[in-house]
């Protein structure tokens, strides 16, 4: 099997994979985007970065990704991290309309220098696991919404990242879709038991998908507060409709009340 | 009534009056793109043959319509040499300008220092008419042919610098990104990103630079005369003026205009080729 299994511990049990410490981002004209921002992201965490826009939580991804550059502070990957490390799902699909489906998820071997026919066999199990393996051959534009997106997901994970991104990845779907892929991406996780940071404004989303939640808050964007949601993993339909998502649910929202500046 | 005569029913139910009223105006329009243009043509023709009949107008001023088509017949292997040679440099001028065009729009987007120095130079010489460049460039440069090209390229590379640097600088910036996270190199940035990004707009560019080299390649036969070389259709055209030969310059013009409608329709098909998998332009929409 190429795409790896990752066993996911109990959290408190995890090894740490990276560590923000005192990260700063102060961009010209001296807006500070991120101040202080200490964050260890565990082996098999799934975190929320929960806040209003402007809190920072894109630039903590940018940061983490190496996109920019920390004003202060730095980030430690626990045993160094190199090309392949990181599987990146933006707002939109970002899919290339000019390729089909499998040649779009085997770009990150392509830029390795990796031949087709040497990772063939990678690219069809994951868009096998994303349940796109009869659209190999489509172009972009023949799919909806939703499949670009799961072809984007298949495109992160194939090269077994060890942490995986997501910025809004489902913000710009319909309610119905979003719920759906919400539930295959947990399916997902528990197949290949990989490492998440997930940025979202939606409290119903972090609490359904996270075990960590992250609350941010604006100007200048800062981590506000901490919640664990220490629901167990497999989470279904049931779990949307139980009190104790609820109770969680309650609490994740009056840390961000707090984070927008409103009494809780 | 059973189920089955039901569900019948309710398809033929399905195809209503106003989808019927929708094929019917697409059908005629489908017909209606080719049939109107030619019966416009027809007309014309008619008319024209008409006004010179009723009005005993006489041959070295208006040729009727029958006169320019036996001249089109008679003098059919001297047009036809002259068309090929118009057409060979008109050709050839594209390439150069698509070679030159391109490659120039590639080399200023990875150097932003050389775009700075050489991209005003380049606004300077599309602005400047080639009518009045042409005299200047026959003095200095000895073959007439290569005086042509030059001409004819002068005038058509422009657009596809213009649309190729547009294109190469209008990448999805969450592809930029992707790509840097991934660690791909200048080159592979280039080849999997930017060219695809910039190939819809290199072929706009690409149309209206084959217009205009068939323009640059006549602008220059009419200055540089004729020359050992045999002569293009601009120089029939002219030579035909000063014998009088009306018809024959109706005739020689007939071949340029034809020309230009093949070169953008073999344009057109090109670009619709490379584009028909993926790009919006290409991609039929129910209306």
């Amino acid at each position: 099997m190429a795409v790896h299994h990752h066993d996911t511990l109990p959290l408190g049990q995890r090894p740490p994979l990276l560590k923000l410490r005192h990260v700063d981002k102060v961009f010209s004209g001296d807006v500070v985007a991120l101040k202080d921002m200490n964050l260890q992201v565990n082996q098999g965490d799934f975190i929320s970065l929960l806040g209003p826009s402007g809190c920072g939580k894109s630039t903590a991804l940018r940061i983490i990704s190496d996109l920019m550059h920390p004003t202060r502070g730095r980030v430690d990957w626990e045993g160094g991290h190199g090309r392949g490390d990181l599987g990146v799902v933006f707002q939109e699909p970002t899919l290339m309309p000019w390729a089909t489906v499998s040649q779009n998820v085997w770009l990150p071997f392509r830029l390795a220098g990796k031949s087709y026919g040497e990772v063939k066999d990678d690219v069809l199990e994951v868009l096998r696991l994303v349940g796109l393996e009869k659209f190999q051959n489509s172009y972009p534009r023949e799919l909806s919404g939703g499949m670009k997106m799961r072809v984007s997901i298949a495109r992160a994970i194939v090269t077994n990242p060890r942490l995986i991104l997501m910025d809004e990845p489902f913000a710009a779907l319909d309610e119905i879709t979003r719920h759906k892929l919400n539930n295959d991406l947990l399916k997902l996780k528990a197949q290949i038991g990989c490492t998440v940071i997930f940025v979202t404004h939606s409290v119903f989303e972090s609490v359904f998908l996270s075990d960590r939640i992250v609350v941010m808050a604006a100007r200048p964007g800062r981590v506000l507060t901490e919640l664990e949601v220490d629901a167990p993993y497999p989470r279904g339909e049931e779990f949307r409709t139980s009190a104790e998502y609820a109770a969680h649910a309650r609490r994740a929202s009056e840390a961000l009340k707090e984070a927008m500046g409103e009494p809780a | 009534m059973s189920l089955a005569d039901d569900q019948t029913l309710g398809a033929a139910a399905a195809r209503d009056e106003d989808e019927i009223r929708r094929a019917r105006a697409a059908r005629i329009e489908k017909i209606a793109k080719w049939a109107l243009p030619v019966a416009i043509m027809a007309l014309a023709i008619m008319g024209w043959g008409w006004i010179v009949r009723a009005n005993e107008i006489p041959h070295y001023i208006l040729p009727g319509p029958n006169l320019v088509w036996d001249s089109l017949v008679n003098d059919w292997a001297i047009l036809i040499d002259a068309a090929y040679l118009t057409g060979w440099i008109t050709l050839l001028a594209l390439l150069l300008a698509v070679v030159g065009g391109a490659g120039l729009a590639i080399l200023f987007n990875q150097s932003k220092m050389l775009e700075l120095s050489f991209y005003p130079y380049a606004v300077i010489l599309q602005v400047t008419p080639v009518v009045s460049i042409a005299p200047l460039i026959f003095i200095y440069v000895d073959s007439k042919v290569a005086g042509m090209l030059l001409c004819a390229w002068l005038v058509a590379f422009f657009p596809v610098l213009s649309s190729t640097t547009l294109g190469l600088n209008s990448v999805d910036h969450n592809l930029r990104d992707l790509f840097r996270i991934y660690g791909a190199t200048r080159w592979q940035r280039l080849r999997f990103l930017q060219l695809p990004s910039a190939l819809p707009y290199f072929l706009g560019g690409l149309k209206i630079a084959g217009g205009l080299s068939l323009i640059g390649a006549v602008v220059a036969e009419l200055v540089a005369g004729t020359g050992g070389i045999g002569s293009g259709l601009a120089f029939r055209i002219q030579e035909a003026g000063y014998r009088l030969n009306i018809a024959r310059m109706f005739a020689a013009l007939a071949l340029v205009a034809a020309m230009g409608v093949f070169i953008f329709a073999a344009l057109s098909f090109l670009s619709h080729l490379l584009l028909k998998n993926w790009h919006e332009s290409a991609v039929a929409r129910e209306k």
